[in-house]
């Protein structure tokens, strides 16, 4: 088995522009770490559910339910941060506070930290995150081998992971901002890897390169590019000039059409060369991309394209592509 | 399954109407709202409307289309408009800093205005708070609207964690704005002691504690000044967002909802579209965009597979064999994305859809605007 390339990270943070399909990506990554025998926690904080959709499984409570079992054992569980119930949690856990709680619940506070005041739902979806990836079990060793975040996308990533700059600008000394510098402290850490999800066009990758400046420039760790949804060329690449310019060799095609029992003729050879011209000219468009995506100078991982969209089976495909090229 | 076709929605009907004077670009993230949002009021400016289109982030290239380069938070002319008709388009990016500190010079004395201008609260209030971006867009979209100058707007929505934010942030945060907890927190100690008591019968002492332990006292007393400069605007701020919630139900709105035949965006779009039919808003339609093609002529999925098939055998006619393979895995998309598309019809039947062809390069200037405004309204 390769040695993966992210030995010593314990917390692997996915994002991608939307439609890049970031959170099919985290699951992937999830499984392909569990496997051989570990235990890994999924988590998920947008409030959507997508990690019961993926899995085909009832929606997650705020609780740590297993998700799946991994190749060669190892266990996949799967967490759905909720900011509210994190925050209950979060005031039970630091400040012992119980029927105070629901008193700052009646006055609005809980729905002011949860959905208003910057950072504090970050803080708080984070946190359920930082502790998770920190608890231990009785025995000295760490409850779970890996943490996987499914983040938030793209245009929040460096915002929602900056929860101590969020939060200084707002409580500069206490406990929250406290809290918040161990936070920060794991996410800029070598035990932290922020992957970042695109496909090979053109707004995807630049937000990919845009978000790869950003995250340095707040001093939190890049880990690597993982390009989806990869389709190959169907053509080779003198056909693919060639169709580009219009120029394929249009009796040869009918010749082989007449040969496959196709007598359509002309308006056919017609389609099938424009289908080809447009094929060429996506495949030239991605080809820009992969060197866009190259120059980041990031380990790149490609997951080819699932037709038939993503059920389990293809998690654990696109899990296996992972670890083979040294994800996990 | 039922596959009823949805019926077509009329996008030029809906642009040429004299009526419809809001347009309201709506979806997930990654669908090409911007860009829809950006076709639709290049087409109606073109057709002889003056519009202005309101853009909350847009890619920097397609800003730059629209001559954006800096973001002033001032309708700019788009140059490059065929205005044969008498059109004008004009473009602004949202500044939400700029929008809020704008709403504050207006309504507060000079001397008061500069007070909270330089307060650390209300500085993290008008660049971080969630919810900041979705008020200020609505709040632009009601300024936009008094002033009286376009025949329609068009509003690119910010991008969210949910769609439905763009309806409900506004009213989060006006109400937090206006409401009992700024106050409580704004109060000096001793006040504010009795304050509690009154909200709370029991347990303040531990409610005070434990804002002060959570937030500290550094924040209280931001918030302290924040709210004693501010006292002048109180009831504004929540009514503000209450009379563009009114506008937005008003008919000459109309949502357009962007997705595409994607599970995710198609779901978010359902959510939408079920949460602007039960708040009786007018949703004009449904854009699907990254639609793969079907067309009616030519072979089937399975007669090109099977065809290519034969060729293989031959060991012959590798470029034809390519070519077939080619077009099945095309007709495959096609019939996935057109199954996507029943799916959600069935369950909106009455939602008017219009289907936008996966375009083979990303649209970053007029040109390509044009394109996808033409595609926004071909009947297929």
């Amino acid at each position: 088995m390769p040695v993966s390339d992210w030995e010593g990270v314990r917390l692997h943070v996915v994002t991608g522009k939307g439609g890049t399909g970031k959170t099919t990506v985290a699951a992937a990554l999830a499984l392909a770490l569990a496997s051989g025998g570990h235990k890994v926690l999924l988590v998920e904080v947008e409030e959507r559910q997508g990690l019961a959709q993926l899995f085909d499984v009832a929606p997650l409570p705020y609780e740590e339910r297993r998700l799946a079992v991994a190749r060669d054992g190892g266990d996949l569980f799967g967490l759905a941060v909720d900011a509210q119930q994190a925050m209950y949690e979060y005031l039970d856990l630091y400040y012992r506070l119980g029927r105070a709680g629901r008193a700052l619940d009646r006055m609005g506070i809980i729905e002011f930290a949860t959905t208003v005041a910057p950072g504090m739902r970050d803080v708080l979806l984070t946190g359920k995150t930082y502790e998770a990836t920190r608890r231990r079990r009785t025995d000295g060793g760490f409850v779970y081998d890996a943490v996987v975040l499914d983040a938030p996308p793209t245009g929040r990533i460096t915002r929602f992971l900056s929860v101590n700059a969020a939060v200084t600008s707002l409580a500069r000394v206490g406990p929250v901002s406290r809290h918040a510098a161990a936070i920060t402290e794991l996410i800029s850490s070598p035990r932290t890897a922020v992957h970042v999800v695109t496909v090979l066009e053109e707004m995807p990758v630049q937000e990919t390169a845009d978000t790869v400046g950003d995250l340095d420039d707040a001093g939190i760790p890049v880990g690597a590019v993982v390009v989806n949804q990869v389709r190959r060329p169907l053509l080779t690449v003198r056909d693919l000039a060639a169709a580009r310019q219009g120029r394929l060799d249009r009796l040869m095609i009918e010749a082989g059409l007449r040969v496959a029992g196709l007598t359509q003729g002309e308006s056919l050879v017609d389609r099938l060369a424009a289908e080809a011209a447009a094929h060429a000219e996506r495949v030239a468009l991605e080809k820009r991309e992969r060197t866009a995506v190259a120059a980041l100078d990031r380990p790149t991982y490609e997951l080819p394209w699932l037709p038939d969209g993503i059920d389990l089976a293809g998690l654990y495909e696109l899990g296996a592509a992972l670890s083979d090229q040294g994800a996990a | 399954m039922n596959t009823r076709p949805s019926a077509h929605f009329d996008v030029d009907g809906l642009l040429h109407d004299t009526r419809t004077r809001i347009i309201v670009c709506c979806g997930s993230g990654g669908v090409g709202k911007t860009t829809t949002a950006a076709a639709v009021a290049l087409r109606a400016a073109e057709h002889g409307r003056r519009v202005v289109v309101l853009t909350i982030d847009p890619a920097r290239r397609l800003a730059q289309s629209l001559g954006l380069t800096e973001l002033d938070n001032t309708p700019r002319q788009v140059p490059g408009i065929a205005n044969a008709g008498g059109g004008r388009l004009d473009a602004m990016m949202l500044d939400m800093k700029r929008t809020f500190d704008e709403i504050l010079e207006a309504h507060a004395t000079p001397e008061k205005a500069g007070k909270i201008l330089a307060n650390p609260f209300y500085q993290a209030l008008s660049s971080s708070f969630a919810g900041t971006q979705e008020y200020m867009a609505m709040e632009k979209l009601g300024q936009l609207r008094a002033r009286d100058e376009w025949d329609l707007i068009v509003v690119d929505t910010p991008p969210s964690r949910s769609a439905l934010d763009f309806l409900d942030a506004p009213e989060r945060l006006g109400s937090f704005l206006d409401g009992r907890l700024i106050r409580l927190l704004g109060m000096p100690a001793r006040a504010g002691g009795r304050a509690y008591l009154r909200v709370l019968q029991a347990g303040f002492g531990a409610v005070t504690g434990a804002l002060t332990r959570v937030l500290g006292g550094e924040l209280l007393g931001d918030v302290q000044t924040f709210v004693a400069a501010l006292d002048t605007m109180f009831g504004g701020f929540r009514e503000r967002a209450d009379q563009t919630y009114a506008l937005l139900k008003r008919p000459e709105t109309a949502f357009v909802v962007v997705s595409t035949p994607e599970l995710d965006a198609l779901r978010e779009a359902s959510y939408f579209v079920e949460r602007l039919g039960s708040d009786a808003m007018p949703l004009a339609g449904l854009v699907l965009n990254r639609m793969h093609r079907e067309r009616p002529d030519g072979l089937s999925e399975h007669q090109a597979t099977a065809a290519a098939d034969r060729l293989v055998s031959t060991r012959e006619h590798r470029l034809t064999t390519s070519l077939l393979r080619l077009h099945a895995a095309n007709l495959r998309l096609a019939t996935r994305d057109e199954h996507r598309a029943a799916r959600f019809t069935a369950a909106h039947p009455t939602v008017p859809v219009t289907r936008v062809p996966a375009l083979p390069i990303d649209v970053n200037d007029l040109r390509g605007l044009r394109e996808v405004g033409s595609e926004l309204v071909a009947q297929r």
